[in-house]
């Protein structure tokens, strides 16, 4: 369906080096989160895949080179939603949302017939009618992260990649909007790409992890299997207690240097 | 509530029509207005008999007739190419720029011109050809301006903040050099100073005519590309992402509205405010959609203009006052006013 494969890859700015040799296969319908310090590289990895920065080396979807393909193209292949999407003042959400259908429009013609009954019901989908009236750039954080997606859905790419979909939003606003990726994923078929900074919320919903840091893969795997103690302090230089739970969920707490004991798994006090 | 917000922004037709119908008021009133009262009654009579196929007696005297078809009309029409244009021309650089400030001049269009403009009044043929040179050599010095400023803004690494700030560096030089030669010829301060403001006073239907192809292929196209000024709202980022190409976009705007700009500029001179007021004004009307935006600036341009030259020829009649006096006059509060009510919707 929809299986991405970077061979090589490298991202240079100048002298530096922001990707250095990636490899790595994702198969389709899947959800794999990048995780790394920040500055190792994550966000220009999405940004490379949906070619918003020049790099060597080769990226593929189900085999095509995606410098072989037109712009819209890729764009009905990968939705991207950035880092912190523009939200136009002024604009409705209902328009918002139907800019997703831009890679499906001619480049000066009007859209194709069904593009009105997609956005309505992606928005259904997304919960997003009451709102579909509002300005998008008077929506609260989650409403407009939900939207922002929304967009995305409305391309039909069969992937999703999503740039710190969780970032500046609150407890349970990370939590919506992981379980509205995870909802989708399971009934719509998304292939989910997610750069994310919480490990926890990383290792929950994610199948696999790729750890990235100095732009070069440094762990690759289940939650379980990259989320270790060692792991986080080398690349993030954090100390921290990983938990595992019966179910095998993956937890990563901070701690404050010095609570060795705690970090050994011994229990909290009180 | 419900339904209508679960549908997209468009262009109601009602409002296209009530935008004619004020271009088509302004343009009534503005032929019946001057120092030869014409009778609108007369005037839609006498409109209609020009018609092909259309036999009218208007009562007009052949006197008032040649009034209304040699001198009023082609400078209405000229008005609203030049005020239309120019409002166009302003929504789309908004647009392209996402900037609020640009307007048509922000590539040195109007430096570039008023050189032109100056260079040929200076050193032209001091005889009745002047007046025909100085209008290609504006469009000329137009051209050359924004194509420079595009050069320059681009090498490298282009962002709209470059282009921007290249095009300040080519009207701050071009106007250095234009202000040089006038100082240094102050016996032609007067015409270039009754250029540089602009005016549509010796508009004959030869103007009309040398403008209407530019400004018909520029619209046109502009109002082709009103989608994708939306979709370049999001940033060019986004925008690519979304399968946009940003550069050809923004490149074809940009020749579009500069070719058009030019062409008005030209004819008309230094019209201020028309270009940056008009789309500001209809945004406080019918919010931010380029959808709507453009079609509607060139009504809206058109008929501000239509109105700004009404008060410019009757105000302190027989003396005209010169049309880009009258924008700016008006303009001016009016941007402040609309800076004023957006800063205290910001906070």
């Amino acid at each position: 369906m929809s299986t991405i494969t970077f061979e090589n890859v490298s991202v240079t700015y100048g002298p530096e080096t922001v990707l250095d040799q990636l490899n790595f296969t994702i198969e389709s319908g899947s959800w794999v989160s990048v995780i790394g310090p920040n500055g190792a590289g994550k966000s220009t990895m999405l940004r490379a895949l949906v070619g918003l920065t020049a790099s060597e080396g080769s990226i593929t979807i189900d085999e095509r080179p995606v410098t072989a393909m037109r712009r819209r193209e890729l764009a009905r292949s990968l939705g991207y939603v950035a880092q912190t999407p523009e939200l136009p003042s002024g604009m409705s959400v209902f328009d918002y949302v139907m800019l997703g259908r831009t890679p499906h429009r001619s480049y000066l013609g009007s859209g194709a017939g069904d593009d009105l009954e997609i956005v309505r019901e992606v928005l259904s989908l997304l919960d997003l009618e009451r709102l579909a009236g509002r300005p998008v750039s008077s929506v609260s954080g989650g409403e407009a992260q939900r939207a922002a997606i929304a967009r995305a859905v409305a391309q039909r790419a069969p992937v999703l990649l999503l740039d710190e979909p969780t970032s500046s939003l609150d407890i349970a606003r990370q939590q919506e909007v992981m379980n509205l990726i995870d909802g989708l994923r399971s009934t719509q078929g998304f292939t989910v790409i997610s750069t994310m900074h919480d490990l926890t919320l990383a290792g929950q919903y994610a199948d696999r992890l790729l750890l990235l840091a100095n732009g070069r893969v440094r762990g690759d795997g289940s939650p379980r299997e990259v989320l270790t103690i060692e792991a986080i302090e080398r690349h993030y230089g954090a100390y921290v207690r990983v938990v595992e739970d019966a179910d095998g969920a993956i937890t990563v707490v901070p701690l404050r240097p010095g609570r060795q004991a705690e970090r050994d798994g011994a229990t909290f006090e009180g | 509530m419900g339904d209508t917000s679960l549908a997209p922004t468009r262009l109601p037709i009602t409002w296209l029509a009530i935008g004619f119908m004020g271009l088509v008021a302004a343009a009534t009133v503005s032929m019946s207005v001057g120092a030869a009262g014409l009778s609108i009654n007369g005037i839609v009579v006498e409109l209609l008999d020009g018609l092909p196929g259309i036999e009218m007696d208007s009562g007009l005297s052949a006197t008032d007739s040649s009034i209304l078809w040699q001198i009023r009309l082609p400078r209405i029409v000229l008005g609203l190419l030049v005020g239309g244009m120019l409002a166009l021309a302003g929504t789309s650089y908004q647009g392209i720029f996402r900037n609020p400030l640009a307007d048509p001049y922000l590539l040195g269009v109007a430096a570039g011109a008023g050189l032109g403009a100056t260079l040929a009044i200076v050193y032209g043929p001091q005889s009745g050809s002047t007046i025909a040179i100085v209008g290609p050599a504006a469009f000329a010095g137009a051209l050359v301006a924004a194509l420079g400023s595009y050069l320059l803004g681009t090498v490298g690494r282009a962002t709209t903040t470059s282009l921007i700030l290249a095009g300040v560096a080519v009207a701050a030089f071009l106007t250095s050099i234009q202000t040089y030669v006038q100082l240094r010829n102050t016996d032609s301060l007067r015409d270039v100073f009754s250029w540089m403001l602009g005016r549509l006073s010796t508009a004959g239907w030869s103007e009309v005519r040398s403008i209407l192809p530019l400004v018909v292929v520029s619209s046109v196209a502009l109002l082709l590309h009103r989608r994708l000024l939306d979709v370049l709202a999001l940033g060019d980022d986004e925008a690519t992402a979304l399968g946009v190409r940003v550069t050809t976009v923004r490149l074809v705007v940009l020749v579009a509205a500069s070719l058009g700009t030019a062409a008005v500029v030209a004819v008309s001179g230094l019209i201020g405010f028309v270009g940056i007021i008009v789309p500001h004004a209809l945004r406080l009307v019918i919010g931010t959609s380029y959808a709507r935006l453009v079609p509607l600036s060139f009504l809206a341009g058109a008929s501000f203009l239509v109105i700004g030259d009404l008060l410019g020829r009757t105000l302190i009649s027989p003396a005209e006052l010169p049309i880009g006096v009258v924008t700016a006059f008006f303009g001016a509060p009016f941007f402040l006013g609309i800076l004023h009510l957006t800063e205290r919707a910001a906070t």
